[in-house]
């Protein structure tokens, strides 16, 4: 399956397509986020797969956008999944990236990871490399919404209360692109005091997540008390499916509805 | 165009987190844990992550410093590692090696504590060796 990839990126590098492919290679004994140039040797590199399919994926597009930033004029490839190239198309739409400056590799996930990740999409839109298998089933979300709705107060909270304040969640999100966080913003979280209580933070997160969560399941990944932030922001992104039709990332140009301000079938 | 993400270990405690500094020519502009590590299995804490944001501090010292006549002055490396092995030398001589004492760090990685406690053991002679946090 990798060889399909390298030989998608020695063409493009060869071409002079793309300035540089963003990627994953095997470095030190570890899986690496990797940026290879014009005549760097491919045998480096890895999908990021180790133990099981998918577990030790990067955010690289979270790369590529400070690539973007350094080279606004240059042309990257990069390593998409579904859940990139989700992100990809709302980057997009939120001005982080632009679409002539990125060329896609795709790489569709197995059914294993496509069942773990619950994934509604688990290839892009254009496929390199693997078969597109058939959406994972959300049971996560069910699980907890048919509790009774003080053990559903109690659960989060019980999860929320773990929390170590180390904001790896957002650090790792790869939709975390605001160069004003609130987190950092001394007026609502003041230099040298302590951190807003839980579940603030969590809450706050959540909204901001609106529109943007495209369920990559990274910030999970990353946190050191295993909330189970993927299934609240699949929960928030249920929401938006139902209340507005919104499927973030799916459909190329769709703004999030929390983002316009016009009048909605005359209610003004 | 230089962009690379070097794997190194948090300076930070004695836990060994390890992850990738994302260096974008020359400069540090982030961190990235590393998920294959079995220390951390990807994820860190709030210091951790901000940790390509000290590399570049004012504050931090980039030479060894040496007191002279009572006040710090910066000095080169051999400069700096002729005199204290010279001085470890002398008071060695003078008054044994028991009139040395180590003190290792939990900002090192352990393999850098355990150079350190080889060098009092077995270098100078002691086992007057401990640690910065019984400060």
């Amino acid at each position: 399956m990798i060889e399909k990839i390298k030989e998608k990126v020695t063409e493009l590098l060869e071409s002079e397509e793309i300035k540089g492919f963003l990627g994953l290679a095997m470095q030190n004994g570890h899986v690496a986020p990797h940026l290879f140039q014009r005549g760097d040797a491919l045998d480096t590199m890895v999908l990021g797969d180790t133990e099981s399919p998918g577990d030790a994926r990067y955010p690289l597009n979270k790369y590529l956008i400070n690539l973007h930033k350094a080279y606004p004029d240059e042309v990257f490839g990069v390593l998409v999944r579904g859940c990139d190239d989700r992100g990809l198309q709302t980057l997009y739409t939120w001005n982080q990236l632009h679409p002539k400056k990125v060329v896609p590799v795709g790489l569709a996930c197995p059914q294993e990871l496509a069942d773990a990740c619950e994934c509604a999409q688990p290839y892009p839109s254009e496929i390199t490399a693997g078969e597109a298998v058939q959406p994972g089933e959300v049971k996560s979300v069910a699980a907890i919404d048919n509790l009774p709705v003080a053990e559903k107060f109690t659960y989060w909270m019980d999860e929320f209360v773990k929390c170590i304040k180390c904001y790896g969640c957002s650090n790792i999100c790869p939709m975390c692109f605001c160069n004003d966080c609130s987190l950092k913003c001394d007026d609502l979280v003041k230099k040298g005091e302590l951190p807003p209580e839980i579940p603030v933070f969590h809450h706050t997160r959540a909204m901001h997540m609106v529109g943007r969560c495209i369920d990559c399941g990274l910030c999970e990944e990353a946190c050191p008390s295993t909330i189970p932030l993927r299934t609240l922001y699949k929960k928030v992104n249920s929401i938006m499916d139902e209340k507005f039709d919104f499927k973030t990332g799916m459909q190329r140009g769709q703004r999030s509805p929390l983002n316009m301000i016009q009048p909605v079938d005359g209610n003004e | 165009m230089d962009y690379r993400t070097v794997l190194t270990t948090c300076t930070y405690c004695g836990c060994g987190c390890n992850f990738f500094l994302e260096v974008l020519d020359g400069e540090p502009i982030g961190t990235i844990p590393c998920k294959t590590s079995p220390v951390n299995e990807g994820k860190l804490c709030i210091k951790g992550w901000n940790v390509h944001e000290f590399i570049r501090n004012e504050n931090r010292l980039q030479k060894p410093l040496i007191r002279k006549n009572g006040k710090l002055e910066e000095a080169s490396w051999d400069e700096a590692l002729d005199y204290t092995a010279k001085k470890l030398r002398e008071i060695k001589e003078k008054n044994g090696p028991d009139s040395i004492g180590f003190l290792t760090s939990a900002k090192v990685t352990n393999e850098e504590n355990y150079l350190l406690q080889k060098f009092a053991r077995a270098g100078v002679g002691t086992n007057n060796v401990d640690h910065c946090a019984r400060l």
